[in-house]
């Protein structure tokens, strides 16, 4: 049912509620009605809020009714990331170690959202406290891809993804380390933005490694991407590394979206596309095409220090991982193994208990990482490359206004294909991630489809804070395409 | 200290945390507050709960900048924050924040008191800021409990260079330091409530038949008093040359051992030998964005500078004439200090002020257990009773008198002396028939006095005495001498 209520964007059903054309409890109901059919199928939600979303949209119906103002996404279905606290619910990252856990309080973005009358549908699956490219980490549940569900989703937002390609939501958060919110978006063809580091609260997200960790929505438009970042984008008090408005003010970023950036150079990074399949690097020269179809100049950018990338970041990411996992201890909260010796056995047999083979492995690699004698030789190191790899952007953008890349070498893969091998599984992060070493924007965009009808993304790169421009060059591109506007058909979920 | 062929250098180092006296935690909004309910004081950040982050306490880095300066150290233009990482139940994140390579304060100095009345030269390593852990509570049954409420609480650690060579220096310069964060309004430095915690390192040169040998580092680690910091050094200086003598054991890479203080018995015991000592994995902390010293910042946490206890004690001893005892117990809290300073400047003899602030102010602050400034006593009004005294309008101990009516009463010294009809007798006249009385009534005394033998003195003292008693204590005691010394022609 094409041009249903469900295939309406953020943007559009704000209108639509505002106006009175479609009530937030219709709108609420359509998603969960959504949910219960494909649910048992695509396993994108951990857990659901129907009772108080219903309720939350009557009430908003109520206040619209009543003539009283409204938030910009009254009445809008939002999921989010099951990274993100809520004080509702449980926040379980996707681990056995926080399978109860009740947060005490709400993420700063789950505020915002609040405040901005969103109405929460429930929070989504993902790896492991997001380590992961194929939410298979997940020690709760397993996601599959509505577009072939013998596929991944990607990871480790997949079930904010999947839940915004199936329609079992109108936008999500999800967040971003080394590409958590661009690739799964890429495998699910919907649209990933990953904000500058700073631009938006960390607050409330558990982390995984804090200076690349970045919250950030995943839509079905770039319009809705803006939408939402226009509404958990801004400085926050209790972030110390959120930027300030007078720093980096905030912009709005729906207000100038459809206005093409006029002379925008395109920066290529040929090296960089070497290693991807054939029809993803097709897409990305078909995307190149496209902007210079617009009137854009394409220019060769180098990155010298890209092949460093998954070195460096995956000893920075992991030694953060190895002190921000510390925590879950079974002393204070989470999993407690029974019956423990001594305090020592509450320590070792509560985590080796509740954590997936990944998270100890991250775990092991980040605390060797950071051991007397090898700091030097590796965390040092790798910091190294990481203002290395800044500064390559930096001086990449002087010659253009942004960069295109593929999101990920490949399509979505097969269940099971990788997860033997967790190198391999690395390797594939190498076009994301170094966005999140130099903290800059970058967004994952519809822009094709291989031979086996998976969604293939292409990435756009922008310097850091130039969100707004970032949105419009996206736009422009989506403007020109129609890869956005293909949904999986839900109907043969689960018959393949 | 010497044994017939042996000779002892002790080198004694000192590491000091003291807890500030910010109203909230270093990294949360939680009140630091002492001995209430377990539990009571904390959110979110200071648990560790999943997500949260921390935010700094500006007023707990401006304090620690303060003391830097007061400790006369090169103050970092630039500083991050640290994560210490070990796994204790009282530390609910599993690390520390604290500052690893990159201190606040680095290189400077404290000038203790040493006996005579001179001064010495302590190097300061460097000062640097942590959150405070929680406290685990081993009270019943098969189970411990963790008490949060104290975690995130802001300490300065300050690290001495080991210069120090006696027990003794090393409790002055504890004193010297609570007396400093003191003045300085930055940590109320209450050792019963654990503000400061002492952790000495010490070791032994001993030289013997012209070979020098050093001993084992051994630190003591938590002494919070300054008898068992004192104790403690005494202890382990006996104790390092014991061994010496016995094992031959001499410091090498890696044997420094960790000791703590055994109260009861007065004795270190053995905590782990450093070979078992954890790996902390320091890294920066990401959550929080470094800090950058602004000259204009500086300046302004500059301007809060007060002129320092033992420079306000010398100037005591040096423009005043006290004793440096005296110097040193009105110099010991600041707002004592400053009401000497106002009282003298009012127009008294120092001299006569200190005495009725050491002997009978501060007496009676001790007595209710509050500091002297919260008597409530003016400067001016103990300036007049000291003039009076100077006087001698009101004799000594009439005075002390007076000034704890003062604070009884809030009253003035006159219309105290006059109420109590303390106001000495120093009319002649009066006295003279008094002396005559005493006299007349005592004539042997008289005897004694007039044949000038060995008890003359004495004598003397007895008929001023029985005039004394006379006027209950109100005769001014000079001029009775005086009339007695004229009608006895001697």
């Amino acid at each position: 049912m094409p041009n249903s209520l469900l295939d309406m964007g953020c943007v559009e059903l704000r209108q639509a509620i505002g106006q009175g054309r479609v009530t937030g409890v219709q709108a609420a109901q359509a998603v969960f009605d959504a949910i219960d059919a494909s649910e048992p199928v695509l396993g994108a939600y951990l857990s659901l809020f129907k009772d108080q979303a219903l309720r939350q949209a009557h009430q908003i119906d109520q206040r619209i009714a009543a003539g009283q103002s409204v938030g910009p996404l009254a009445g809008v279905p939002i999921a989010v990331k099951d990274v993100l606290c809520t004080s509702f619910g449980t926040t379980t990252c996707g681990s056995k170690i926080l399978a109860n856990f009740h947060a005490p309080y709400n993420a700063t973005v789950i505020d915002r959202l609040l405040a901005a009358d969103a109405v929460i549908v429930g929070k989504t699956n993902m790896d492991e406290f997001a380590m992961g490219s194929s939410t298979e980490n997940s020690g709760l549940r397993r996601t599959v891809n509505p577009w072939d569900t013998t596929r991944v989703p990607g990871g480790s937002s997949g079930g904010s993804a999947v839940a915004v390609a199936a329609r079992l939501c109108f936008g999500a958060l999800g967040s971003d380390t080394g590409g958590s919110i661009r690739q799964p978006a890429s495998f699910c063809g919907v649209v990933g933005l990953k904000p500058t580091y700073g631009r938006v609260s960390r607050y409330g997200l558990v982390a995984y490694g804090s200076s690349l960790d970045q919250v950030g929505p995943i839509a079905r438009s770039v319009a809705d991407a803006a939408c939402l970042l226009n509404v958990i984008a801004g400085h926050d008090p209790q972030d110390s590394t959120s930027v300030d408005e007078k720093t980096a003010p905030v912009a709005d970023y729906l207000a100038d979206l459809d206005r093409p950036v006029e002379g925008l150079r395109i920066g290529v990074v040929p090296q960089a596309t070497e290693g991807a399949d054939r029809p993803v690097r097709d897409a990305v020269t078909g995307a190149a095409e496209v902007y210079r179809g617009s009137g854009a100049t394409v220019v060769e950018v180098q990155m010298p220090h890209l092949d460093y990338a998954i070195a460096a970041y995956y000893v920075i990411a992991t030694a953060e991982a190895s002190s921000n996992l510390a925590r879950y201890d079974g002393v204070h909260y989470g999993h407690r193994t029974a019956n423990p010796r001594d305090y020592v056995e509450v320590y070792t047999r509560s985590r080796a208990e509740g954590f997936g083979q990944e998270v100890k492995r991250r775990i092991m690699l980040g605390t060797y990482a950071l051991s007397s004698g090898y700091y030097d030789a590796y965390y040092l190191k790798a910091l190294k490359v990481r203002n290395l790899i800044r500064q390559d952007f930096v001086r990449a953008f002087e010659r253009c206004d942004c960069i295109l890349m593929p999101v990920a070498p490949t399509t979505a893969f097969r269940l099971g294909e990788k997860s033997t091998d967790p190198l391999q599984m690395y390797l594939a992060d190498v076009y994301t991630i170094s966005a999140n070493l130099a903290g800059i924007p970058g967004i994952s965009l519809p822009a094709g489809f291989d031979g086996q009808g998976l969604p293939i993304g292409l990435q756009v790169l922008c310097p850091a804070f130039a969100e707004q421009r970032l949105l419009r060059i996206a736009r422009m591109f989506e403007s020109k395409t129609d890869w956005h506007l293909r949904r999986p058909a839900g109907a043969s979920y689960g018959k393949k | 200290m010497a044994r017939s062929d042996v000779q002892v250098e002790v080198i004694i180092g000192l590491e000091i945390h003291v807890q500030l006296s910010t109203q909230s935690k270093l990294f949360c909004g939680c009140a630091v507050e002492f001995g209430q309910p377990a539990n009571s004081r904390v959110c979110p950040v200071c648990l560790g709960m999943p997500g949260v982050l921390p935010v700094m306490n500006k007023k707990a880095f401006e304090y620690s900048v303060l003391t830097g300066l007061a400790l006369n150290c090169r103050i970092a233009g630039f500083t991050k924050w640290d994560r210490k990482s070990y796994y204790y139940p009282d530390l609910p994140k599993n690390y520390q924040i604290s500052q690893y390579d990159l201190p606040l304060a680095e290189q400077g100095f404290i000038e203790i008191p040493i006996p005579s009345g001179q001064t010495k030269r302590i190097r300061i390593r460097r000062v640097h800021l942590e959150e405070d852990a929680g406290k685990n509570l081993h009270a019943t049954g098969n189970f411990s409990q963790v008490d949060l409420n104290r975690t995130g609480t802001p300490l300065m650690e300050i690290v001495t260079e080991p210069d120090m060579a006696t027990a003794a220096e090393v409790r002055a310069l504890a004193v010297e330091l609570q007396r400093i964060v003191r003045y300085l309004g930055v940590s109320e430095a209450d050792m019963q409530k654990g503000h400061m915690r002492f952790e000495p390192n010490v070791n032994l040169v001993i030289t013997r038949a012209g070979q020098t040998f050093k001993t084992p580092i051994a630190e003591v680690k938590n002494l919070n008093s300054f008898r068992a910091l004192e104790k403690s050094v005494e202890f382990e200086t006996q104790r390092q040359l014991d061994e010496f003598l016995e094992t031959g054991r001499t410091l090498q890479m890696g044997n420094k051992t960790t000791r703590g203080w055994d109260d009861v018995h007065q004795v270190t015991v053995l905590q782990r030998e450093k070979e078992e000592a954890h790996d902390y994995r320091y890294f920066p902390e990401p959550d929080l964005v470094p800090i950058r010293m602004d000259p204009a910042w500086l300046e302004q946490i500059r301007a809060r500078m007060c002129e320092l206890p033992l420079q306000r004690q010398l100037r005591f001893v040096r423009d005043y004439g006290l004793t440096d005892y005296d110097a040193g117990v009105l110099t010991l809290d600041r707002s004592t200090a400053d009401f000497f300073d106002d009282a003298v400047q009012a127009g008294a003899k120092p001299k006569r002020i200190c005495n009725l602030l050491t002997q009978v102010g501060l007496k009676i602050a001790n007595e209710r257990g509050c500091p002297f400034a919260d008597l409530g006593l003016k400067g001016t009004d103990v300036a007049s009773l000291a003039e009076m005294i100077d006087r001698g309008q009101v004799n000594a101990s009439a005075g002390a008198r007076v000034l704890e009516e003062m604070v009884a009463t809030g009253r003035d010294p006159h219309t105290l002396a006059s109420q109590l009809d303390l106001l000495q007798k120093s009319d002649a006249s009066e006295l003279e028939a008094l002396v005559d009385q005493v006299a007349a009534a005592c004539p042997q005394a008289l005897d004694e006095i007039r044949t000038g033998g060995k008890k003359s003195q004495k004598a003397r003292s007895f008929l001023v005495g029985q005039v004394m008693q006379r006027t209950q204590g109100r005769a001014n005691p000079a001029v009775v001498s005086e009339i007695l010394a004229r009608k006895l022609g001697v």
